[in-house]
């Protein structure tokens, strides 16, 4: 039962990547690439590291990888902010869609 | 011999094979991405990716010193992001 919860978590964390990694080449800008790679990188990276501590049970690696967990959910978002700071201070305006008549 | 070889892989390394062809496939935004921005953004999600990649093949191999391995690479990877960003921005660190 618990194999299951973790392979759930698990490929549930794939397919953020996944995503993010699609986001990654398909989108047209930098701001919406940021968009993408931001969210599904932390989503995937903090659901596969869910699953791992499950797996892991209570031994000492399990709070390791909790650790782990908490310091991307709480740093991704900074960097993903900083490069978009600097892209933005570079003067890199955002994409705006043709209007088509 | 492939079919025996299909069968063989278990779930995390499934997962973990998964999680480097998309490393690679991000490598491409790397190389071609027009400007530094992209290459930042991409260098950003592979760093991510080759840390839980890192607990993975921890947990594979079954040597779980891989976990603070992986603890301190992501450290690495947020603080050369900020720094590479604080670069482009204000020209020096």
């Amino acid at each position: 039962m618990i194999n299951l919860i973790v392979m759930g978590f698990l490929s549930a964390g794939v397919f953020f990547f996944i995503t993010a990694t699609i986001g990654l080449l398909r989108f047209p800008d930098l701001f919406t690439r940021l968009h993408a790679t931001g969210k599904g990188d932390t989503m995937g990276a903090s659901l596969i590291l869910m699953g791992l501590a499950i797996y892991a049970g209570l031994t000492p690696e399990t709070i390791k990888i909790l650790i782990m967990l908490i310091f991307i959910l709480l740093t991704s978002p900074v960097a993903v902010h900083a490069i978009c700071r600097a892209i933005y201070a570079t003067g890199v305006k955002p994409w705006v869609k043709e209007e088509t008549k | 011999m492939i079919f025996e070889l299909i069968k063989s892989v278990t779930f995390f390394e499934l997962i973990a094979l998964v999680l480097t062809v998309t490393a690679f496939i991000c490598l491409y935004r790397v190389v071609f991405g027009p400007r530094v921005g992209n290459r930042i953004i991409a260098v950003n999600v592979i760093g991510t990716k080759t840390a839980v990649l890192l607990v993975l093949i921890g947990f594979i191999f079954d040597s779980l010193y891989f976990v603070d391995v992986a603890l301190v690479y992501a450290l690495f990877n947020f603080i050369m992001t900020i720094a590479v960003s604080k670069y482009i921005e204000m020209g020096r660190i």
